[in-house]
């Protein structure tokens, strides 16, 4: 259940630095105004945001009509307050009816979009597919040499060209490639952008226009990197980043340390996204299919007192 | 999505009109304004909470400057002092007695540091004439020593470097001894990226500083960070000697809560911030404009300072003037053009504008689009520019000859003009914003997405919106406030470029006032 790999990792230094709701829910306290203020800071800490105060004031209602009678209610009522909110969003990943499946990456500055796209094409091989990566971030200093490395590491081909080269022209050779060897999947690491770069924006329309010249319905999907530390400017990344690129799910890194990723009940309010994987680590294994169920247990932070009560 | 703040004060502390001071009762929705305008900045809750408390208890008592809107009074004391909390102004880095200085970075994965070392080894060079040496001691990321070296290369910057196998303590004494044989007097230790819960890495950290005795230990963090900022900078700050903050990626749209919450619960403060991805966007850091920034007020202190610069205040009220007369021409458009021009790229010098930088993220307001308006009026005669009203068909067809537009650009001109004439003239004359053109929200427009507020010229771009609706909620109490005054999610008319006249004009007018209420 849950992540488990938070869970064996860094539980001990996690629980001493996450209050989590595990201290308001689990300590049999009366179920009282005051509780309830808390349990918005807690949702709020969480990145909730806006949300976590909607919640909140649900639960006053369903509490003032004795639908929620104590904490134990409070408990379920709030698991499923917060499930339904993410309801409908997972999903997998979809492959071409024929030729190479094309999967474009795309996210702000140091997200994770490189290390997701190992992971995933790790992911992928290890399903028995033939993967290609393509290079298209030429921008940042050594992010070709960074894609390579791992390229190597996981034993799959890798198209680029230098530092510097036009980044639509490295897709567009790299779309080649995958129809030409046969690929199964082909991912396209692009530069990290900020969503209010007008010209970058443009210019990874200009790598999607390009990938369709080749490929029509391709990419046939285009992944979001947020990074789960990220708070309210991440609802704005997906907003903007779908007006231009055909955006088609999420990926949530950096989800190991002790941010919540709360933000993404944010982004569910605005877009409907489904979120595919999250991030757990710098390694390529440290990649899982998104779980709501799990994720939700994370923002209520009493699950992992579950999980160690459970062994 | 971010509501200004001054608006929704303003709307607010209308409770205050007629009353004398600040008291417990009149700022308590004054306060909720506040508080939600931090969390939705990401400033940590508690820290939010605490302040706002603490700015209440000033705030309770204090007598209300009749001349000026008490929310702007009230939003100025809750600037003034986080100003304070985020202070000091420039703080700079020590340096070391003997030997070279040693700055180490660290903080989470990703947050810029690598990026951050380079931009500050390029700092010291130009600006403080030292010799830097990079030292590339994250042997964890993948081609992180490349990425250093590359970096290091385009600014002709030494970088030192072992191979990966070797370790991170060893990687920065030697670099340390290697500065000191080759007489380089500013050492730069990029380390790995790592979580603050990562006991293993975060001992490293401990390790090399117990080896390297650096001079300063910079976190650097990234100004997108939510609630979570707390947490890893307390655990930074317990762990290792910080000396200082570096935020990175403010050039983006983040309102940047975290750089609070850091500061609030470490008490370091911070000493650049990264602007941009090239080696030369780092900038000094200021309190005053990263206050203004977390409260949603727009960068009005930069606003002013390079509008004090720039513009002749007689012709700006002459402006003003004109416009709520109805009766402004395209050659005070173009004048009002240039002075505006001369602050800097259009884009930006909108974007300080209180609530403006959320309205114009969608907008194309490029100088170049801009520059094709302005050579369509330097085709008109100088009559023409006078009296709009006379420029017909044929003088139309000339005009766009003339500039190198087609007919329709011309046709579009004019139109968005003489629609602004009129609104600005009946606004004038009292009628307060004519509800034609008001405009309930539009169709399409998604409550939380932004507005797209204009159209012609600019926002026409994707074809979604309407365009149209800059003016939004003008108020006739105060029309030189009136670009304070928008609401984002309104949608008015289709004034294009011409609407641009407006806020220019007023915020010229406004800035004596803004000053004012800035200083005193
Ligand atoms: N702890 C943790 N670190 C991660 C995770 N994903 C990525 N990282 C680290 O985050 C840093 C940035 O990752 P990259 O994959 O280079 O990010 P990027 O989005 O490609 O960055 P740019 O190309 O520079 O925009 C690296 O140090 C990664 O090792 C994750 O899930 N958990
Ligand atoms: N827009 C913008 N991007 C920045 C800024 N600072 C760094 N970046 C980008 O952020 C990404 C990550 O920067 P790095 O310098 O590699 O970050 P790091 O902290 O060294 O990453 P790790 O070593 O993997 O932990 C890169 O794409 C940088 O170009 C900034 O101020 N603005
Ligand atoms: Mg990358
Ligand atoms: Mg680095």
């Amino acid at each position: 259940m849950v992540f488990r790999r938070i869970v064996k990792g860094l539980k001990k230094t996690r629980d001493k630095l996450a209050s989590g709701l595990a201290s308001i829910l689990g300590s049999g306290r009366q179920l009282d105004e005051d509780l309830l203020d808390e349990l918005e800071e807690t949702l709020y800490t969480s990145d909730l945001g806006i949300t976590g105060t909607e919640i909140v004031e649900e639960a006053k209602r369903a509490w003032k009509k004795k639908e929620i009678q104590d904490v134990a209610d409070l408990k379920v009522w709030l698991h499923k307050a917060l499930l339904e909110r993410l309801s409908g969003c997972t999903g997998q990943v979809c492959r071409a009816s024929e030729g190479p499946t094309v999967l474009l990456v795309a996210g702000v500055n140091g997200s994770g979009k490189t290390t997701s796209i190992a992971k995933l094409a790790h992911w992928l091989k290890r399903d028995g597919n033939k993967v290609i990566l393509c290079a298209s971030d030429t921008f940042r200093a050594a992010a070709v040499e960074q894609l390579t490395h791992w390229a190597d590491k996981i034993g799959v081909d890798i198209v680029k060209q230098g530092t510097g080269a036009d980044p639509a022209a490295v897709a567009f050779d790299a779309v080649d490639a995958a129809v030409a060897r046969k690929a199964d999947y082909l991912i396209v690491d692009t530069a990290g952008r900020l969503h209010t770069q007008k010209n970058l924006m443009r210019e990874l329309e200009k790598i999607v226009t390009v990938i369709r010249k080749r490929i029509p319905d391709a990419p046939h999907e285009t992944l979001l990197v947020l990074d789960a530390t990220t708070g309210q400017n991440a609802i704005r990344q997906a907003a903007e980043f779908s007006e231009v690129a055909p955006v088609s799910g999420l990926i949530l890194s950096k989800l190991d340390g002790t941010a919540k990723g709360g933000a993404l009940f944010g982004i569910r309010r605005e877009l409907d996204l489904p979120i595919y994987f999250v991030g757990l680590g710098e390694g390529i294994e440290d990649l899982e299919a998104f779980d709501a169920e799990g994720f939700v247990d994370g923002v209520l932070g009493d699950a992992l007192e579950a999980e160690e009560a459970t062994g | 999505m971010f509501q200004n703040l001054t608006d929704s004060l303003t709307k607010a502390l209308s409770v205050f009109s007629g009353k004398k001071e600040l008291t417990e009762e009149n700022v308590a929705e004054g306060l909720k304004a506040v508080r939600k305008s931090l969390l939705e900045a990401d400033v940590h809750f508690r820290v939010a909470k605490d302040f706002v408390k603490r700015v209440q208890e000033k705030a309770v008592g204090q007598q209300i400057i009749q001349s000026i809107d008490p929310g702007q009074q009230f939003v100025k004391l809750f600037h003034d002092e986080l100003t304070e909390l985020m202070g000091p102004e420039g703080a700079i880095l020590p340096h070391a007695d003997s030997g070279p200085t040693v700055l180490m970075m660290a903080g989470l994965q990703g947050s810029g540091k690598t990026t951050t070392c380079s931009k500050l080894a390029l700092y010291y060079r130009q600006k403080k004439k030292k010799k830097p040496l990079l030292v590339a001691a994250d042997l964890q990321r993948p081609a992180a020593v490349d990425q250093l070296e590359a970096l290091g290369k385009q600014l002709g910057i030494d970088v030192y470097k072992e191979d990966v196998k070797s370790d991170p303590v060893t990687v920065c004494k030697n670099g340390i001894a290697h500065a000191r044989r080759l007489g380089h007097d500013f050492v730069i230790l990029d380390t790995a990226g790592r979580l603050h819960v990562d006991d293993k890495l975060m001992k490293e950290l401990e390790r090399i500083v117990e080896a390297c005795k650096p001079t300063a230990v910079a976190l650097v963090a990234d100004s997108m960070l939510g609630q979570d900022a707390v947490n890893s900078a307390k655990e930074f700050h317990a762990r290792l000697p910080l000396t200082g903050v570096i935020l990175t990626k403010l050039d983006g749209d983040t309102r940047g809560g975290a750089a609070m919450s850091i500061k609030a619960i470490t008490g370091v403060p911070v000493l650049f911030v990264g602007v941009g991805e090239k080696p030369d966007d780092l900038e000094a850091f200021h309190p005053d404009r990263m206050a203004g920034r977390i409260l949603g007020m727009g960068d009005i202190v930069g606003l002013v300072e390079k509008a004090q610069e720039q513009i002749d205040e007689k012709e700006a009220a002459r402006q003003t003037k004109k416009i709520l007369k109805g009766s402004f021409t395209f050659d005070d458009f173009l004048k009002t053009y240039n002075m505006i021009k001369k602050m800097g790229p259009l884009k930006k010098v909108m974007g300080m504008l209180p609530g403006m930088g959320a309205a114009l993220k969608d907008v194309d307001l490029d100088d170049k689009q801009f520059g094709r308006v302005e050579a369509m009026i330097l085709a008109m005669t100088p009559y023409e520019r006078q009296r709009p009203q006379v420029i017909d068909v044929q003088r139309r067809r000339r005009i766009a000859r003339g500039s190198g537009n087609d007919l329709q650009a011309v046709h579009n001109l004019i139109k968005q003009f003489k629609q602004m004439q009129k609104m600005m003239g009946k606004m004038g004359k009292g009628g307060g914003m004519p509800p034609e053109l008001m405009g309930a929200p539009k169709k399409g427009f998604r409550q939380g997405k932004g507005a797209r507020p204009m159209g012609g010229p600019f926002g026409g771009g994707k074809g979604k919106s309407p365009g149209g609706g800059f003016p939004g909620a003008f108020s006739l109490r105060k029309p030189e406030m009136m670009w304070l005054e928008r609401t984002p999610d309104q949608a008015g008319p289709d004034l294009g470029v011409v609407s641009l006249h407006a806020p220019c004009a007023g915020l010229m007018k406004h800035l004596p006032a803004m000053e004012s209420v800035l200083d005193w």
